[in-house]
């Protein structure tokens, strides 16, 4: 049990952290920091425009209509993330049981 | 938070493929061995995979008003090692790049540099040096798996600053701006992986304990130590 109830006490920590954010900054929406990134690129090269812009890979990418369809993208990758790791653990302990 | 398609010029996204695919090459070679010669340790692999395919889908806000995502890729460079850990990553970063427009294929190179490579050699050195200096396992774990998900942000800033340096200061400043947005987001959820990857090896221990000796991740004796202390 000790270990889980680190585990809680670093999770209540880090909403606490998350709170005193929302607090601290009333006006943010949390952007991605890769967005961010971008901003501060465009700050110190005003004109950079990403090359590929117009290239032709972009054409064999899948660009998610909306936030929406993203989300539903990344919902899926960890939901196929969880059922791996929750159908090895399961085995592991279903086969440990037997011997 | 990956680099953006685009987001770097000649020759650096060059550059960063060039650094990458010998490594990835190395990894897939790696992971050939491992997977013909212990096809029991399949799933384990299959798990550690899936934890950076978990973690790495979830954008976290952090204290700075901004959101992060943590990498997940030090618990399989602590049981597998930095290369096998790249190719694992590369998995997942391709299907970002192509399905979620999340990162891109032309900073492929960079991007697994940073959360494939860079950050896993952070987590097994320190995870190797831990372990040689007799520190508590679980702490190992956690501060091995936490530098590497901070590691990872710290070299995609650094990868920023070198393409992007800035006109007064260069790329000293340029590091300066980069690191304040990615390395001061990253640093709680940089705590909170290293807290569940502590997790998850406690319950690796517990069900499939033989296969972290098998990879020679711990020893028997420090095993039966942990077992008895009964955490």
């Amino acid at each position: 049990m000790k270990g889980e109830i680190i585990f809680g006490v670093i999770a209540v920590l880090f909403v606490a952290s998350f709170m005193y954010g929302l607090a601290a900054n009333p006006d943010s929406e949390f952007g991605g920091a890769d967005g961010q990134a971008g901003d501060a690129i465009a700050e110190i090269n005003s004109d950079y425009v990403p090359w590929t812009e117009d290239s032709w890979i972009n054409s064999i990418k899948f660009e998610p209509p909306g936030g929406e369809t993203e989300s539903l993208l990344f919902g899926l990758q960890a939901a196929f993330g969880a059922l791996v790791i929750g159908y090895f653990f399961g085995y592991y302990k279903g086969k440990g049981q037997s011997n | 938070m990956h680099i953006f398609e685009g987001f770097l010029p000649s020759p650096w996204w060059q550059l960063w493929f060039v650094f990458s695919i010998p490594i990835i090459f190395f990894g897939m070679y790696r992971l050939n061995k491992l997977v013909s010669e212990k096809r029991e340790l399949l799933p384990l692999l299959a798990v550690a995979g899936a934890f950076i395919f978990v973690l790495s889908s979830l954008k976290m806000p952090s204290v700075t008003g901004s959101s992060s995502h943590p990498t997940g890729t030090g618990m399989a460079a602590i049981l597998f090692g930095p290369a096998v850990t790249a190719v694992l990553s590369t998995i997942v970063l391709l299907y970002q790049a192509i399905f979620i427009a999340h990162g891109g294929l032309t900073t492929l190179g960079a991007n697994v540099a940073s959360m494939g490579i860079i950050g896993p050699v952070f987590a097994y050195v320190i995870y190797k040096a831990g372990m040689k200096a007799n520190i508590n396992f679980y702490v190992v774990v956690f501060l091995a798996t936490a530098f590497a998900d901070w590691a990872t942000y710290v070299v995609t800033a650094t990868q920023l600053a070198l393409a992007f340096p800035a006109e007064v200061g260069g790329v000293a400043a340029s590091l300066k701006a980069f690191l304040l947005i990615f390395a001061t987001t990253q640093v709680p959820l940089a705590i909170m992986e290293g807290a569940l990857t502590a997790l998850i090896f406690k319950y690796v221990i517990q069900v499939k304990s033989d296969a972290l000796v098998e990879l020679k991740v711990i020893t028997e004796s420090a095993l039966n130590k942990i077992k008895g202390a009964g955490q």
